[in-house]
């Protein structure tokens, strides 16, 4: 009965190693034949341990006022909603690798601000874009440059700042996929979006 | 694209052939000096022993770190071993006979094993692999696109966002589990903090405008990134996780792009147009004057990487197409490497993994070595892939 017992508990001690190590995803050790032990384990990008857990969708969304600043809350593109339509024939395009508004793409800014004066209630979201050329980076600035040269021409002739928002796609939101000039001088643009405010 | 795939093995050979017949150990190369980028000789090893994807792993880490191999009587290191269930390794010199390692693995997989048996060579001769580190990226593009996470060879990728929409620019906080990138998730382009332990997303940046191109300091204690809260693109600094002591390092109306840090953490390098010049420069990170970092023979330089050893800036630079280039950290004259972009340098200051463009848009990461100007496609991933950040 005794020996029974130990037995009992013997199996139960070895499923039980069974389950810890052979579950395990971290290796067992290593077998050094020069006596010094090293384990191959799963370290990360500087020795940090990898393999935990991590979320791929946080689920936190950008909430007003949890640091890092907030967008200008009224006409916030994320509070409004948006008018693509009303300014669609006034896109303002632009020369390669330039943020200047050219003296001809002048009246498409003047009719943007135009609407604003009309419509005292609704603030305008400008996306500045680039062709696809530019590296990643350089043209999310470049494009914020160019939704910025128009805001500055809008402000300038007497509409008030908080009104008009501006953001960067750089090339990630071509007009058109082509891979040549026609395409390129469609893509180099700002786009004017009305923002109605809920 | 298809019917060309006969002739690959062809001009395999052939190109196995030229670097064999190429390198030769007729004397001792010392690897531990500083190098000249682009101009170094691959150091010969002769590989016997190895086989399947163990074998593919020795010589994909020795490749992208100086190495080329040839017969063990004109190789300068022998490595030999057996890859079954694991792996069994040694490493000699063949100049004094000294065996450098002398180890059999077990545990995790054959390719870590495998990896960890190139570093344990490396280190055996006094350099630091980067056989276990990871790098992340931007996978995809437009609003299609995902943040990854995946070893230095493009092995296990997994996306650690889920956002469907865009994200862009991961940066990895040195000595955290943790990056930083920029995401639109708000519907405008923020900057977020992301710890890949715990899984939290704290916003740093979210002001109005475009908040983008995040760079964690060395210490991961701060972080530089570019923003246009001012009605302008400039340079700013703010703390980590959160965004708070948030700083401005420069004022102008022209364009800031892609910072990064000296490995001291006492300067931001970046890429931008100041008094009309288009060129690198540095500020100090607690702020002051911007001082250009002369990029002699090369123009238009942008995205800078600078060494962890503090010795080397890597950059962009827009000469017709783009050129990945490398400079002294002080300035001077500029070394044009390969044709690609975005480059991040490795953990040992020699490697860097950048983009290749192909005609059609499509972009894929590569790895090069500086010194050698040996590079290797990370061939494992499929798709679009851009933006690299080496951890380090």
């Amino acid at each position: 009965m005794k020996v029974s017992k130990l037995t009992y508990l013997l199996v139960i001690a070895l499923a039980l190693t069974f389950a810890s190590t052979g579950c395990r995803k971290r290796p067992t050790g290593i077998t050094d034949i020069k006596g010094s032990t090293t384990r191959i384990g799963e370290p990360g990008p500087t020795g940090i341990p990898t393999g935990r857990t991590f979320s791929p969708d946080p689920g936190i969304s950008s909430q007003p006022g949890l640091g890092g600043g907030a967008q200008s809350g009224k006409y916030d593109p994320a509070n409004c909603t948006q008018n693509r339509e009303a300014l669609a024939a006034h896109t303002v395009h632009f020369e390669f690798d330039s943020a200047v508004v050219k003296s001809s793409e002048k009246a498409n800014v003047e009719a943007a601000a135009a609407y604003l004066k009309a419509n005292p209630n609704v603030g305008l979201l400008v996306e500045g874009n680039c062709d696809e050329r530019g590296t990643e980076e350089y043209n999310r600035s470049l494009g914020e440059r160019r939704a910025l040269a128009a805001r500055e021409l809008i402000v300038a002739s007497g509409v008030e700042a908080d009104r008009v928002v501006t953001v960067s796609f750089g090339k990630d939101k071509p007009e058109e996929s082509g891979h040549d000039e026609a395409a390129w001088a469609k893509n180099r643009r700002d786009v004017f979006v009305v923002l109605i405010p809920k | 694209m298809k019917n060309r795939i006969p002739f690959k093995p062809f001009f395999a050979t052939l190109g196995l052939f030229v670097f064999v017949s190429a390198v030769v150990a007729d004397e001792e190369i010392l690897i531990n000096k500083d190098y000249v980028p682009g101009k170094e000789k691959p150091v010969p090893v002769s590989l016997s022993g190895f086989t399947g994807e163990a074998e593919a792993v020795i010589r994909l880490d020795l490749t992208v770190q100086g190495f080329a191999f040839t017969t063990p009587e004109t190789a300068q290191y022998l490595l030999s071993g057996s890859a079954n269930e694991n792996l069994t390794g040694r490493a000699q010199d063949r100049f004094n006979k000294n065996m450098l390692v002398n180890k059999s693995y077990t545990g995790a997989s054959l390719r870590r094993q495998a990896h960890a048996f190139v570093d344990d060579f490396l280190a055996a001769i006094g350099r630091k692999g980067v056989g276990q580190t990871k790098i992340a990226f931007r996978a995809g593009e437009g609003a299609n696109s995902e943040i990854s996470i995946a070893d230095f060879d493009g092995f296990g990728a997994q996306a650690i966002t889920s956002e469907k929409n865009i994200v862009a620019a991961p940066a990895w906080v040195t000595g955290h589990f943790a990056l930083c990138y920029g995401s639109y998730r708000a519907n405008h382009p923020d900057v977020y903090h992301h710890d890949l332990s715990t899984g939290r997303l704290t916003p740093v940046a979210r002001y109005p405008g475009s908040n983008i191109s995040p760079a964690p300091s060395p210490d991961g204690s701060k972080v530089a990134m570019i923003l246009s809260k001012s009605g302008a693109v400039d340079l700013y600094v703010a703390d980590l996780p959160d965004g708070s002591n948030l700083r401005q390092l420069t004022k102008s109306k022209e364009d800031e792009s892609s910072p990064c840090w000296s490995p001291d953490g006492q300067w931001i390098c970046f890429a931008g147009k100041i008094n009309e010049r288009r060129a690198l420069w540095k500020v100090p990170a607690a702020g002051g004057a911007p001082v250009r970092i002369p990029t002699s023979g090369v123009s238009n330089p942008s995205e800078p990487d600078w060494s962890p050893d503090g010795k080397w800036i890597v950059f962009t630079s827009q000469m017709g197409g783009f050129e990945i280039c490398v400079v002294p950290a002080a300035g001077g004259t500029a070394t044009p490497l390969v044709s690609g972009e975005d480059p991040s340098w490795a953990p040992n200051s020699r490697t860097v993994v950048y983009v290749q463009r192909d005609r059609n848009g499509g972009r894929r990461l590569s790895l090069l070595d500086v010194p050698t100007k040996q590079t290797k496609d990370v061939s494992r991933l499929s798709g679009i892939n851009s933006q690299p950040s080496w951890a380090k």
